[in-house]
């Protein structure tokens, strides 16, 4: 007697034994059967065939037609079904493009990512909390980084390599050889270029599928809402009080959210003004310090990585706004003193009397 | 004696110490005993009696402007958080 055999079918008759009633199993990987497939088929990767046909076909007279992507992995499945006392077994031996030619039933899921991009942002897309609609939402958005410097500089690193599909940049200086030390965005052979240039070719080289937009002016009462209009969340890497009001008070009447970085040599502060839902920076300090009680790093000086620290800290907070997952610094101020490795921080309330948020503003 | 934590735009004013012990029942005697040890310290925090409005001052993590101000109680175990606005430069 010879030993029990399977049958290798053609697309066309693979389509009549789904037609009388064959079952249909894809013995194909997750990630294939996520690209499309048959949908009256059930997956049962080759691998898991000998410990899960049991509960997929109990009945070993039942007639199964087992298919993969041409053939292959289905004739393997198919002979261990045999061997293992199934008695109706057809492969099919053929693409599924074939089985799609013909006419065969065929669901496939809106893409949201290409291949190329499940690949490359794949480590991610794995986190339940971002996956391909967190990540398909990263792609889509748009983040404005006022400041190519120390702060800019990590946050639109690390915000492209995951890509954010738009990465705007606000700055009207040129690389000077003391930014250097901290601003990893630039480059030795790029002294005297321009902040915005050295950052795009650095974001290009790293990711060119993020769409870098040169902003090469300074924030100021005339331009202020022109820049933001047009972005989702914005980095505040600014170096001055005046930008800073300015930025807070149209960002609160455009309803943008904003998330503050501020360095000072070992110290760095961090907080999210979510507008209307949290405080904005008036709450905080209702109106403008003079000048004088704003020493920057060219006065006070900064140690390297502090900026770093801080800007990668802003970068989160705009995953989890963009994400719409998480707990935001919103109402907090995080601060860090990297002389001693220390996260410590304080409430901070939306105030009702605020000028720019509060019950009598004008937003 | 309440721990007072000083902000690195104020260290100047206190021989460089980031933080400091003071004594006081309230936020006002706090800054009272400070000011006595380290006059510089006055005028970067008060105006005129009252808290400058570029300096936030917390007892543990409350802004004391959302408690009683000047006269917020300070226990012997808090922590005084001096908080100026912070420009703090990314050129």
């Amino acid at each position: 007697m010879a030993s029990p055999t399977f049958r290798e079918v053609g697309a066309a008759e693979a389509l009549e034994l789904a037609a009388s009633g064959w079952r249909i199993v894809d013995v194909r990987e997750p990630v294939e059967w996520n690209e499309g497939h048959i949908p009256t088929a059930t997956l049962l990767p080759l691998a898991d065939v000998p410990a899960r046909i049991a509960e997929v076909a109990p009945d070993r007279d039942a007639p199964l037609l087992v298919h993969c992507a041409v053939g292959a992995r289905s004739a393997r499945a198919s002979a261990w079904l045999v061997a293992n006392g199934y008695t109706q077994v057809a492969s099919l031996r053929a693409s599924l493009l074939d089985w799609r030619r013909l006419g065969g039933a065929w669901e496939a899921p809106e893409q949201l990512l290409t291949p190329a991009q499940q690949r490359r942002y794949s480590r991610q897309v794995l986190i339940p909390e971002i996956g391909q609609v967190g990540q398909r939402k990263l792609l889509d958005s748009k983040v404005l980084l006022i400041g190519a410097g120390g702060l800019g500089s990590p946050a639109a690193l690390y915000l492209a390599a995951s890509g954010i599909g738009t990465i705007g940049l606000v700055d009207d200086d040129v690389v000077d050889e003391s930014n250097l030390q901290r601003q990893v965005l630039h480059a030795s052979d790029r002294v005297g270029m321009p902040k915005t240039e050295s950052a795009r070719m650095t974001l290009a080289a790293l990711n060119p599928e993020t769409h870098v937009v040169e902003h090469r002016e300074r924030l100021d009462a005339s331009n202020v809402e022109r820049l933001i209009s047009n972005y989702d969340v914005i980095i505040d890497g600014t170096d001055n009080f005046d930008t800073r009001y300015l930025l807070n008070d149209a960002a609160v009447k455009l309803r943008k959210p904003v998330v503050h970085g501020s360095i000072y040599r070992w110290d760095g502060q961090v907080t999210t003004f979510v507008p209307f839902e949290g405080p904005c920076y008036r709450c905080m300090y209702p109106t403008q310090p003079p000048p004088e009680l704003a020493p920057d790093c060219a006065i006070a000086g900064v140690l390297g990585v502090l900026p770093g620290i801080a800007g990668l800290l802003q970068a989160n907070e705009v995953f989890k706004l963009i994400l719409g997952t998480g707990e935001t610094l919103a109402g907090r101020l995080l601060m860090f003193d990297a002389m001693s490795t220390e996260f410590s921080e304080v409430k901070i309330w939306r105030d009702p009397a605020c000028p720019a948020c509060g019950e009598g503003s004008l937003a | 004696m309440s721990n007072v934590r000083i902000p690195p735009v104020l260290r100047e004013t206190v021989g460089g110490s980031r933080s400091v012990a003071a004594q006081g029942g309230t936020v006002n005697e706090v800054l009272t005993d400070l000011f006595a040890t380290y006059p510089a310290l006055r005028d970067r925090v008060t105006e005129a009696g009252e808290l400058s409005p570029f300096v936030n001052v917390y007892v543990n993590d409350r802004d004391v402007r959302y408690r009683d101000g000047l006269a917020t109680p300070v226990g012997p175990d808090d922590t005084v958080i001096l908080l100026p606005a912070m420009a703090g430069g990314a050129r």
